[in-house]
């Protein structure tokens, strides 16, 4: 039975106990509203609920536990001997999966009876061939152990949604039955139903934690996976950056960091003084018509999604830097560099810099810039000298959080600053050249895992490494800005 | 006046060493110092609002003419002997003649035309090659629909070659042409006469916003159907899940949260997810939701899971707002004709905080919809030409996004995609402002001032 089927049912039953709840509650007072403890809504609602959640609990318990309990099952009851030379086991596992779904297409489109898909024998029929009939396409023949583990795994799959459909009603029709039992005039049955919405809340608020968890568990989980293939050392103090699926990769993180850090640097070396001077500007000396006219404009940089610098990067600034200052000064003919990703992630990062300070400035009272006035300072005077020093912390703050944003950064780099690692072994001079192409921890993410991967081989593995240096390298830059934000913020009353 | 005449009557020794009229060394300096700083101010907001103006116009520019595109009309003869050997016009029989079997009638066609209007170019070879290769699967999907055309000569309307395009677009010159293998000047030449022949014209290109997506070799065909369809889908799972969640968290943490660890803990996260660098999702995405949870690759289902989870520290930060602008007098009221807490949250604050909610979840939405990092990681890179099916199966179908698609694009080496690449985001930037536009809207009709 498809799964939708199943979630209609359950949902008719519970709209079947709304009403019936609610009649009951009312027919157990003789239609007398007042003796009633609740609204008679309430009633119905609590059949409702009841009826619901412990349904649909198991429902999705069922659906994440079955695939990886069947796994388990399978891939134990596989003997060795059958994994062929150069495989492994997980690289059987999505064959056997690969070809029980294959055998659920053919008995869709009626090319194989129900039977005939659960009896065939390697012996007797092609069956990569008949695969290949309706559509889906093996890569290799299909050994007869696979096959076998493929029709068990069809088995147990149809048992188990078999068993999931009637845990899921006997649950429904459980919960539907004893809560209309219990439905009687003094059942307080408001209190029950707020009950269960104050506990869905707190679910829905715990989703933030949980996602967080799910983040660091899994990257935590395979990053254990790449250390254990490859030493932590070379990862982090080694100066070369050269992957190759073949083995024998050099993967340190130094040289990605490095074309990161250099990247960002220049993007705020672009984005502080053009946002900071602007938030001064709009906040101290623009008129309100200006003010009005040029923030929204300005800020609507920050609406722009990535991918838009991104294409900006690679057909217009990487052109133009290339064959106005790269190539004129001999420093390189690559129209992906560091300077065009780096003043474009700078362009992006300008409302990002000039909204946060702009709130800043504004929250330093007036006071203090009349008494700087009073003593007869000029207008720039009370600016630096007492506006921006009361401000800092706060600046200093959105700066930290923009350079967290420009290290995260990922579409621009992609676009703009080119594939090729830095190279430590070729002198600093390349190092340092903003016209040389230069990759980042990000782009090396993407391009470790886009495209056919292998989730057993370091190459792999190393983005969930990086991304895991990303994460923490970020959240330690976001933590610490609040901190100073906090810590120095002063309090104008 | 007065105080003109009476320095005049001063001693010279008693005399201030400035006057106040005339400014000395130092006023100048300091003068000069904050004309110097506002004009750094001044230079700082227009270096902004200039990289906005060149940002907009690089695209507008690239990628404009991609709305427009060169169709070229002939009459092709379909002739029996070729098409339906069998004579019975049997759908399967005919299936069996490839795309192959038909290029040779367009190319037929094209030459038809050539001498039907007595047209001479010097060194003109192959004029067949003016037209897309898209042209013979257009023309065989159309025979095998209507089997009954077979034998008769009609009118067909096919796209043109992508350089031809490009010529007509100004990308591509004479002297380009001398250097590439896909096109000769002479075929320039040919392009020029057909289209004062009135055979070929360049129009809008509706099938840039329907069609799905082309193979490298033939970017005058790639479209942005299944883009779009795939980023509706994801948007609708976001919305699907990221309002009721988001709105339920931030009613606890607004209206019933306890001041405990457990509290603090939930807050701590919300304000570092915000911040968190999307690629990271990605990574999420594709450990938990494809690795772990067995979620099909380049599905909308696990694109819209990922951006629901970025988009939840946007809907709660902005649904806490909103609920902390509804006054408490409201919530005493309530509680003060016996409402009880959910019932005064649920019937009172809430209506009265929807507004901002509803502001806060299309700029969620807006933000989703150009996000691209992570969609890369689960695989929606994938080349995609078949529509997904309606929802709720579709959601598991593979498909494109839009965001992604212009990614896919620009990885591409004919430089006709770049022209494609910027007419997508054009389409991205026009969805996005549309959203951005109805959440104000929304906010100046709804917003309520206490």
């Amino acid at each position: 039975m498809p799964l939708i089927w199943l979630v209609v049912i359950v949902l008719v039953l519970a709209a079947v106990g709304y009403v019936l709840g609610r009649q009951r509650a009312l027919a157990s007072t003789d239609g007398d509203i007042k003796t009633l403890h609740s609204l008679p809504s309430y009633y119905g609602a609590n059949v409702a609920l009841a009826t619901i959640i412990p349904a649909f609990g198991m429902l999705v318990l069922w659906l994440l536990v079955q695939p990886a309990w069947i796994e388990n099952r399978i891939s134990g009851a596989i003997p060795d001997t059958a994994i062929p030379e150069g495989s492994n086991l997980s690289l059987l596992m999505s064959d056997i999966q690969r070809v029980a779904s294959g055998l659920d297409t053919a008995v869709d489109q009626g090319a194989m009876t129900e039977e005939e898909a659960s009896s065939i024998r390697t012996e007797f029929t092609d069956v990569r061939q008949r695969l290949g009939e309706v559509g889906v396409a093996l890569g290799s023949n299909v050994a007869a152990p696979v096959l076998r583990a493929a029709q068990q795994y069809r088995e147990m799959a149809s048992s188990g949604s078999l068993w999931m459909t009637v845990a899921v009603i006997v649950l429904a029709v459980g919960g539907f039955a004893s809560s209309l039992a219990i439905t009687r005039a003094d059942f307080r049955a408001r209190n029950q139903v707020e009950r269960v919405i104050l506990a869905m809340l707190i679910v829905a608020a715990s989703i933030a934690i949980l996602t967080t968890l799910g983040i660091v568990l899994s990257m935590l989980f395979e990053t254990r996976n790449f250390f254990s293939q490859y030493p932590w050392t070379s990862f982090f103090f080694g100066l070369e950056w050269a992957p190759d699926f073949r083995g024998n990769s050099s993967l340190s993180i130094i040289p990605l960091l490095w074309g990161t850090l250099y990247i960002s640097f220049i993007a705020l070396l672009v984005a502080v003084p053009i946002g900071l001077f602007a938030a001064i500007y709009m906040s101290e000396y623009a008129g309100p018509r200006m003010r009005a006219v040029a923030k929204p404009l300005i800020e609507i940089l920050a609406g722009i999604p990535t991918i838009v610098y991104g294409l900006f990067a690679l057909i217009t600034v990487g052109p133009m830097l290339r064959d106005y200052f790269a190539m004129p000064m001999g420093l390189g003919e690559s129209a992906s560099s560091v300077a065009t990703a780096g003043i474009v992630m700078g362009i992006m990062l300008i409302p990002f810099v000039s909204s946060l300070s702009d709130d800043i400035i504004n929250a330093v009272p007036q006071a203090m810039r009349d008494g700087s006035f009073g003593l007869g300072a000029t207008h720039s005077e009370t600016i630096r000298q007492v506006v921006v020093p009361a401000a800092l912390p706060g600046i200093v703050g959105a700066i930290l959080l923009a350079a967290s944003r420009a290290i995260g950064e990922t579409m621009i780099v992609v676009l703009g600053a080119g594939a090729a690692a830095a190279q430590f072994d070729r002198g600093l001079g390349e190092l340092v050249n903003p016209f040389e192409a230069m990759t980042t921890v990000t782009v090396k993410i993407v391009s470790q895992l886009t495209g056919d991967t292998d989730f057993a081989a370091p190459e792999t593995l190393v983005a969930f490494a990086l991304g895991l240096t990303l994460f923490v390298i970020t959240l330690g830059l976001n933590v610490l800005a609040l901190y100073i934000v906090r810590k120095y913020r002063e309090q104008y009353e | 006046m007065s105080d003109l005449t009476a320095t005049d009557d001063l001693p010279a020794a008693g005399r201030p060493k400035s006057s106040l009229l005339e400014q000395d060394a130092r006023t100048k300096k300091r003068n000069a110092a904050e004309a110097r700083f506002k004009m750094y101010g001044l230079i700082a907001v227009t270096l902004g609002l200039l990289a906005l103006v060149l940002l907009v116009t690089s695209i507008l520019s690239n990628g404009l003419s991609a709305f427009q595109q060169t169709y070229i009309t002939l009459e092709v003869e379909l002739p029996e002997d070729k098409l339906d050997k069998e004579g019975n016009r049997n759908r399967d029989e005919m299936a069996k003649v490839s795309t192959f079997g038909y290029s040779p009638l367009i190319a037929t066609a094209v030459e038809a035309k050539v001498a039907e209007l007595g047209l001479e170019i010097e060194g003109l070879t192959d004029p067949g090659d003016i037209i897309s290769k898209e042209a013979p699967a257009q023309l065989r999907n159309f025979v095998l629909a209507n089997p009954d055309v077979v034998g008769s000569t009609l009118t067909f309307e096919f796209l043109a070659n992508g350089r031809i395009d490009g010529y007509m677009k100004d990308r591509v010159t004479r002297a380009t042409a001398e250097l590439d293998k896909n096109v000769t000047p002479a075929q320039l030449d040919l392009t020029d006469q057909l289209e004062e022949a009135g055979v070929l014209e360049k129009r809008f290109n509706w099938a840039f916003i329907t069609a799905p997506d082309a193979s490298g070799q033939r970017p005058e065909a790639a479209g942005l159907g299944v883009a779009i369809i795939g980023s509706f889908y994801m948007m609708l799972v976001v919305l699907c899940l990221a309002l009721p969640i988001g709105v339920a968290a931030s009613i606890y943490l607004e209206e019933f949260a306890p001041k405990n660890r457990w509290t603090d803990l939930i807050e701590v996260n919300i304000a570092n997810l915000a911040a968190v660098p999307s690629i990271v999702f990605g990574i999420l995405g594709l450990a938990i939701f494809i690795n772990f949870a067995g979620l099909p690759q380049s599905a909308p289902i696990v694109g819209g899971l990922v951006l629901t989870l970025m988009t939840l520290p946007t809907i709660i930060i902005a649904t806490r707002a909103s609920l902390k602008a509804v006054p408490p007098s409201i919530r005493e009221a309530a509680l003060g004709v016996g409402a009880s807490k959910m019932q005064t949250v649920f019937h009172h604050v809430l209506p009265l905080a929807a507004p901002g909610i509803l502001t806060g979840t299309i700029i969620g939405l807006a933000q989703a919809l150009g996000e691209t990092a992570p969609l890369l990681l689960i695989g929606m890179v994938a080349f995609v030409r078949e529509f997904p099916s309606g929802p709720p199966d579709g959601l598991f179908d593979p498909a494109s996004a839009l965001p992604v698609q212009v990614f896919n694009w620009t990885q591409r080496s004919d430089p006709a995609f770049v022209e494609r690449a910027s007419g997508a985001i054009i389409v991205l930037l026009i969805f996005l402002v549309i959203m951005n536009a109805v959440a104000i809207l929304l906010r100046r009709r709804f917003e309520r001032r206490w």
